[in-house]
This record gives C-alpha cells, sequence and structure tokens, in this order.
C-alpha cells in the first residue's frame, strides 16, 4: 500500500515538474494553444483565498488629492498605480484586519506629477515615498515588525523605484533605500540592472483597454504587412544625432530598412494605427529610452507577433508566459540583420506563435481592465504575490533589529514632502 | 557609408536639452598625461576646424593613423557623458564617478552606441520572396481559420448568342468570374449551337467551361428572348443534374454587372436593391431579416411605351423577375435517388418545355423556403445593362481588323482642335450625305448602333 502510494506521488511529481508547453489539440474551432510558463499553467488562477491584502488608508494629499490635480493620469501610461488601488479596494482579497493580511499595500501615486506635455517628473517622487512610509511606520506595527519585506508598492515609472528618467541617472540614484526589502511591482525589467530588485513583479505598462477593443476589425482581414512600426527613430529633442536614444538601435532600424517594402516603418501617427496593427504579422517592440513600451500590449492584444529589440529585457509576468515562445527577441547588435533573422522564421513556428497570441488568456493578462475581469493583470499581479507564499522566517525581524538605513541616498531626499 | 556612421555615431555634440544630464566624466578629473594629450589634440583639431571652416576632428586622425580599423559597424563606441571627451580607443564599459554600476557582469552598457548600419543596407530580393511565401502562409491559415469553411464549386450559367455586344458584355461577366477565389464551373449556353467565336472567347478566361449549344436561334423580341434565354437556363440545369456536378448554382447573364460576387458565393441567394428611382427587383425583409415579399417592378403604367423591338428607342422592360437574381444549390436539381433533396422543388424531368417558366419561383413548390442573403439585397448588387445593337448590324469578327480598311472618312467633329484648312471643305462635303454618328453605346435606352463600315458613300479628302 505504501509502496503503491510513494509511487503515485512519484510519477505526478514528474509530471508536474515539466515545465514545457502542454500537449497540443488543435481543433479546427479551437485556433489556440494552452500558455504555460515556468512557474507553470498559472495564467488562469484565482488568486481570491490564496492571499489576503490590507490597503493602508493614506491621507489623500497621497493619491486622490494628486489624482485631482491633474486628471491625465488616468489614461497615460503609467496609470497602473491608481487602478491597481481601485481594484485592491473592491476586491474580495482585501481585508480590514491587517493582522490576517499576508501582504501590505501602500497606495501613493509617485508618477502623476505631470508636465504640460504629459510626461511625469520624477523629483518629487523619493521624497514622497519616503515621506508616506515614514507616516505608516509611526502609524501602525506592520512595517516596523518585517522593515516592509511583506508590503508592496507600485512603481510604473521608468526605472521603477530609481525614480529617474534618465538611465545614467537613476542607475546612479539606485532603488530607494527605504524599497531595499520590500516587493516593487513596476513595468521596468532588465537583467542584472540596479533598477530591477530580486522578486519585483514585473506589469505591462498601462493601456487603455476599451480604445483598443473599439478599435477591432474582422479576423479574417487577411494579414497583408510583414513588418510595421511607428515611432520615433531619433528623439531630436534630447539626442539629434542618436546613439543615446534606444543605445542606437531604433536608428539602426531606419537606416537599414528605410527604403525596404516589407518594412511598414515612418514616425507618422496615423488614426488606422490599431487597424493596421491587426494586419500585420510582425510588430517592432524596440526600446526608447526605458526597455518597456505599450507596443507590447498592442502587439499582443492585437494578435502581431512582437519583436522584441531591447537587450536583457525582462518582459511581464515572466514567470507566467512563456515570452521566448511567443515573441521573436532580437539582439540589439543583430539589427542590421533583422530581415534576415525574421524571414527566415520557419511558418509553423509563426503559425505557433500566432496561436498563442490568440489565446484569449494571454490578451486578458496584459490588460488592466475597470471593472475587473478573470485573469486580467490585476489577478495576475496578485498571483504573483501569491506565489511568492508563505514569508519566510527571516522577513520577520527580531525585536530591535534595524536593516534599514533611514539617512541612506542624495541629501535631497531626505527633505520632507 | 562610412561617412555617415561617423557623423552619426561619433560627432561629440554638447546638447542642451531636457534629458541631458550634465557631465559625470570622471576621466578629465586630475592631470593624467593620457587625458592631457587627447585635451592639447582636441584643441589642436578645434582651431584647425577654424582654419579650414569645417569639422575637423581628432577621428580623422585616429582613422588616419590608425593601421588596423577594428569592425566598425559592430562595435558600440562609448563615451563618458555628453559633455566629456569621446574614449574612442578604449572600449571599456562606462564608469562613474559615485556608485560603481557594473555590479553583475551586464553586457549592457549605458551610454552612447554607434548605430550599426551593415554595408548594403537594401533589401535582398530572397529574402523579399521568402517574406512573401510567409505572408501567403499565413493568410491561408487565417482564410482556412475564419473564411468560408469548405468551399463548394459555384457552378454559373450563361446564356449567350453570338451579336455585336457580345464580347463586351462577356468580357465584364468572364472577368468577375476569373475573380473569384473559389472554384468555378462557368456552362455557357449558346442559341444557334456552338460558334467558334465564343468557343475562343472563352478560352481566354482560363475556366473550366461547359459549352453547350441550343439549337433554336435568338428571336428579335425582348419577349420572346427572355422566353428563350429561360429554356436555354433549363437546358444547363438539366446538364448538371445529368453531370450530377455539386455546388452553387448561380445565374450569371452575360449582359450583367456584379458587386460582391464573392460574398454571394458564400451564402446561397442574392438579390437586387430596393431603390425608387430605378426600376428594381429585390426581397424585402422584415426587421428580422426575414423574407416576407418580393418588390416587382410594376410594368403596368409602361404597357403602351415599351419597346418590342431590340432596336426600338422606348424603354426596355425587365421581366418579373430575373433569373440572376437566385441562386440555389444544385443538389436540388438531381434526381430522385439522391435521399436529401426536399420536398419543396420540383423536378426538373416533370417540367415541359411548354410550361411557362418565367422565374425560378416557379421551380419552387413552397416559396417559403428562400432565404434572402446579403442582408436582404441591401450588399449584393446586380445591374442589368440593357444594351445591345440591332439585330441586323454587322461587325467585324473577333472585333479585330486585319485587312486595311478601304474608305476612310473624317469624323464630323474630331476630338482635337483642326489646324488644316482643307478639312471643313471636306467636312461640308461629307456633311451633305451622311447620316450623324453619335456613338453613345453605354445609354440605358436602346439606342440606335451606329452602323459601322456601310453604307456611306462619301470621298476622302483629296
Amino acid at each position: 500500500m505504501k509502496l503503491s502510494s510513494w509511487v503515485l506521488i512519484f510519477l505526478l511529481c514528474n509530471l508536474t515538474f515539466l515545465s514545457s508547453i502542454s500537449a497540443f489539440r488543435l481543433s479546427r474551432s479551437q485556433p489556440t494553444e494552452r500558455i504555460s510558463g515556468s512557474a507553470g499553467d498559472v495564467l488562469e488562477d484565482n488568486p481570491v483565498g490564496r492571499l489576503k491584502v490590507f490597503v493602508y488608508e493614506l491621507p489623500s494629499k497621497y493619491n486622490k488629492k494628486i489624482l485631482q490635480k491633474d486628471p491625465r493620469c488616468l489614461n497615460h501610461m503609467f496609470a497602473a498605480e491608481i487602478y491597481m488601488q481601485r481594484f485592491l479596494l473592491s476586491s474580495p482579497v482585501r481585508t480590514l484586519n491587517p493582522e490576517e493580511a499576508d501582504w501590505f499595500y501602500v497606495p501613493v501615486y509617485t508618477t502623476c506629477d505631470l508636465t504640460p506635455n504629459g510626461l511625469p517628473l520624477p523629483f518629487k517622487s523619493p521624497r514622497m515615498m519616503r515621506s508616506a512610509i515614514q507616516l505608516i511606520a509611526s502609524n501602525w506595527p506592520y512595517w516596523n515588525r518585517t522593515e516592509g519585506a511583506d508590503h508592496f508598492f507600485v512603481v510604473p515609472h521608468d526605472f521603477g523605484a530609481c525614480f529617474h528618467y534618465q538611465e545614467e541617472k537613476a542607475i546612479g540614484r539606485g532603488i530607494l533605500p527605504l524599497l531595499q526589502r520590500a516587493t516593487l511591482v513596476q513595468t521596468f525589467g532588465q537583467r542584472n540592472h540596479v533598477c530591477l530588485k530580486e522578486g519585483s513583479i514585473t506589469v505591462p505598462p498601462y493601456a487603455p483597454p476599451q480604445k483598443m477593443q473599439s478599435h477591432l476589425i474582422p479576423e479574417k482581414t487577411p494579414r497583408s504587412i510583414f513588418v510595421y512600426f511607428r515611432g520615433l527613430f531619433y528623439d531630436v529633442g534630447n539626442d539629434p544625432e542618436g546613439g543615446y536614444y534606444a543605445r542606437g538601435a531604433r536608428a539602426a532600424v531606419w537606416e537599414n530598412f528605410k527604403d525596404n517594402p516589407l518594412f511598414d516603418i515612418s514616425t507618422e501617427h496615423p488614426t488606422t494605427y490599431y487597424e493596421d496593427m491587426q494586419r500585420a504579422i510582425f510588430c517592432l517592440c524596440p526600446l526608447g529610452w526605458a526597455p518597456w513600451s505599450p507596443r507590447l500590449v498592442e502587439a499582443v492584444i492585437f494578435g502581431c507577433i512582437p519583436v522584441i529589440i531591447a537587450d536583457d529585457i525582462v518582459l511581464p509576468f515572466a514567470d507566467a508566459i512563456p515570452w521566448e515562445d511567443i515573441g521573436v527577441f532580437v539582439d540589439e547588435k543583430d539589427v542590421p540583420y533583422l530581415d534576415t533573422i525574421l524571414t527566415s522564421i520557419p511558418p509553423e513556428v509563426i503559425l505557433r506563435k500566432q496561436r498563442l497570441l490568440a489565446n484569449p488568456s494571454m490578451k486578458q493578462a496584459m490588460l488592466f481592465p475597470q471593472p475587473a475581469q478573470p485573469g486580467d493583470a490585476f489577478h495576475q499581479v496578485l498571483n504573483g504575490l501569491a506565489r511568492k507564499l508563505p514569508h519566510e522566517r527571516s522577513v520577520y525581524l527580531r525585536p530591535g533589529e534595524k536593516l534599514l538605513n533611514w539617512t541612506a541616498g542624495p541629501v535631497a531626499d531626505l527633505k520632507p514632502w | 557609408m562610412k561617412l555617415s556612421v561617423f557623423r552619426l555615431s561619433y560627432w561629440n555634440r554638447r546638447g542642451n536639452s531636457f534629458r541631458s544630464s550634465p557631465s559625470l566624466d570622471p576621466t578629465f578629473d586630475g592631470k593624467s598625461p593620457s587625458s592631457v594629450f587627447w585635451f592639447v589634440i582636441h584643441g589642436l583639431c578645434c582651431l584647425i576646424s577654424l582654419i579650414l571652416g569645417f569639422r575637423f576632428s581628432h577621428l580623422v586622425l585616429f582613422f588616419l593613423f590608425s593601421t588596423s580599423v577594428t569592425n566598425l559597424y559592430t562595435t558600440p563606441f562609448l563615451s563618458a557623458g555628453n559633455g566629456g571627451v569621446s574614449q574612442l580607443l578604449r572600449l571599456k564599459p562606462l564608469e562613474t564617478a559615485t556608485n560603481s554600476t557594473v555590479k553583475k557582469n551586464s553586457r549592457v552598457v549605458v551610454g552612447r552606441h554607434g548605430i550599426r548600419i551593415r554595408p548594403w543596407p537594401h533589401p535582398n530580393p530572397i529574402e523579399v520572396l521568402r517574406a512573401h511565401q510567409l505572408l501567403v502562409r499565413v493568410q491561408k491559415e487565417q482564410k482556412s481559420m475564419y473564411g468560408v469553411r469548405s468551399p463548394k464549386t459555384v457552378i454559373v450559367v450563361t446564356p449567350t448568342y453570338v451579336r455585336t455586344f457580345q464580347a463586351l458584355h462577356l468580357t465584364g461577366v468572364m472577368h468577375s468570374l476569373m475573380l473569384v477565389p473559389y472554384d468555378l464551373v462557368w456552362i455557357v449556353v449558346e442559341a444557334g449551337g456552338i460558334t467558334n467565336e465564343t468557343a475562343s472567347f472563352i478560352a481566354k478566361s482560363g475556366l473550366k467551361t461547359i459549352h453547350l449549344g441550343f439549337d433554336q436561334k435568338m428571336p428579335n423580341t425582348w419577349e420572346d428572348r427572355h422566353k428563350l434565354k429561360t429554356k436555354m437556363r433549363l437546358h444547363a440545369l438539366r446538364i448538371v443534374r445529368e453531370k450530377k456536378l455539386d455546388g452553387i448554382v448561380m445565374f450569371a447573364d452575360d449582359s450583367n454587372m456584379h458587386n460582391e460576387l464573392s460574398s454571394v458565393l458564400k451564402k446561397e441567394e442574392g438579390k437586387r436593391k430596393e431603390k425608387p428611382s430605378m426600376p428594381i427587383q429585390g426581397p424585402s425583409c422584415n426587421s428580422s431579416e426575414k423574407l416576407v415579399g418580393w418588390h416587382i417592378f410594376n410594368t403596368q403604367p409602361y404597357a403602351k411605351k415599351t419597346a418590342v423591338y431590340i432596336d426600338e428607342k422606348a424603354a426596355v422592360m425587365p421581366i418579373k423577375m430575373e433569373w440572376s437574381g437566385f441562386v440555389l444549390n444544385s443538389r436540388l436539381l438531381w434526381k430522385e435517388s439522391v435521399d436529401e433533396k426536399p420536398a419543396w422543388i420540383k423536378d426538373l424531368s416533370l417540367l415541359d418545355d411548354n410550361d411557362e417558366i418565367d422565374s425560378p419561383l416557379s421551380l419552387v413548390k413552397d416559396p417559403s423556403m428562400l432565404e434572402p442573403l446579403g442582408s436582404c439585397g441591401r450588399r449584393v448588387l446586380l445591374w442589368w445593362l440593357r444594351v445591345e445593337a440591332r439585330a441586323d448590324s454587322k461587325f467585324p469578327p473577333g472585333w479585330i481588323i486585319k485587312s486595311p480598311l478601304e474608305i476612310t472618312v473624317p469624323s464630323k467633329r474630331t476630338p482635337w482642335p483642326d489646324s488644316s484648312s482643307e478639312l471643313p471643305a471636306a467636312i461640308k462635303e461629307a456633311k451633305s450625305d451622311t447620316k450623324p454618328r453619335g456613338s453613345n453605346s453605354k445609354s440605358s435606352k436602346g439606342k440606335q448602333e451606329p452602323k459601322a463600315f456601310n453604307g456611306v458613300k462619301v470621298s476622302t479628302t483629296s
């Protein structure tokens, strides 16, 4: 009896530890394929019941008042922080009893101080964050209990919690010292980079779901564009001759392929941008000033295979979504040979990628719909947090133990906000 | 090519811009001999450029004096910040003065990179071909997933006969049919027997054709023509039944113009659109798109004024319900032995030639089994060009004129301004003898066709 049960367990373990894409069952009416990444087939997991989140009640100057001052924050690509709070406030994972909470959420909108153009200025963000943490540390005991190791923050800015739009400066600053132990939910992800902490959860940037849904065209429209891209190649205002912007990759795309009929690339802003993406096979998603971009979300929604040109990038929900099987990764040094690379992909691989992209759970995982729907990005974040549970013993500090340095960082950051 | 790479990647401008950083240059902090050396070279080059009037860079010196040129196109060149001296020869990663940045061995370095351009940045035709093959494959997959599931063969029945405007009409129908992306069988029934002209014409289409001959000649009155055409169509349907052709049967008269042909073929019937100013026939539907009746042109008010003969100048009336508007499944025509034959269609063999068949509706016992297509006829349109030449009009066979013309006469009005003064004299002569020749062949009334090449006895100009 014992032996047979052990054999059964052994067999089950073997099956569950296989992390490849599960068997392909295609019938004519179901042109999709199940998606399972390194964490398994987790896109459709339901986080309810697996974790509890306590949302701090911060004074409205940290969130609501900022939003009132500039409502453009609701539509730009950094809006995830706002919608995350709204989702959590009405979600069944929320608990009002902090004693039973597994995770603590601090709703502070650090990316809502916008220039007239709409770009966020991160200069006050470190001070704002620091002030919020000081507030919760003094009013609730939970921060000091773990020095923030069971708290999570949403920092969707260019370089996450480094709080600067320029990479050199961001690297110089590093992640805010007070957030050293917390979990960060951010859009930025690059391997071996200062601004990506171990254990962070990468999320897609916010893209307006209704706007994209309203531009869908019939699926039988034949895909007649080979490669599609619309956007800047040279950032003329900040880097006129190229070389800095996108590490020269976008400029290389332009110089090599501007007269290639297969590449429909330009800097225009057509009104049919979304429709054109649905008529293309490949959509370029090169890095800009930061490696991430909403183009990835748009490509996934519209079924266009993303061609990711950003060395060492970490894509959203990398443990739940096998991006290697879905997109095409091109090193920046191989950009001059992009046409050779793309045309030498065998057609079966392309069709398989399109099938994976057609999976509705894939598309749903990239969106932040309001109200929240099962399987969307909010739920994937919660799933990611749930996968990190249970917390290790080491997060709970012994009384009197202090690991964070509250006076570290540039002097200007220490000023109260 | 090389120069552009230079320009793009080696210029060391100090841009004052929103995102520019003040210099993080760590190298020029002391008086190390190498940095002094570079500073001197830089100053020298600035002076030279002032004198010469264009930019003379130490890069030129570098390339003049370097023996081995490293692979320009693939190595990234880094500069320490915006305002510092570019370190061309030292290709080590960026080090900033403050914190050590490269804590792990990252292969991605911050700073200015070269813009890589391959030696021949133009499309390679082999790759373009491969890309097109990929596109075809993807589109095929799309069609099989989202398009018509199992496309049926289309059987098109066209009654025709040799006449002046046959080429005009048949060309239109032929090209429409050639564009249909599905399998096609074209049954051409010709009145007066099979002729070489028609045969050679339809052979040009490259479609699978069945050319049938019908022994009667086309009569001259519109009414009789309609009747004969109906008989010809029934003859074609009998052939469909004999040969057991499977597919969707549609009727394309050679004087029709089709819109949205391919979407018709996905469904099973096509009708005409409702529009009050033109004589229109079509289905009429209620709000739930169900067929409730037919719009038929009422010919009563025009009874006295209609054209009877082909060449009359009066309006040509359509018959009550044109055949071309109907599409049916060929299995309906097969013999009784087929099990799935529904009870609401009459058997073809029971129909006599004497029966009054004026529309496909008479083939159907139960008219409620018809289904309107193309959103109740709104999207699929069929146009009937009612233009025919006189029955006795002559035209060159195949519309090819091989032998030189015996008589040429200047026309009364030329489209270009006349420069010669001799012509008006000739024209005055011509005026008295010839009849006017307006050649509007696309009017909606059956006008007189120009009598080409005969009956004109005018001398040419001298």
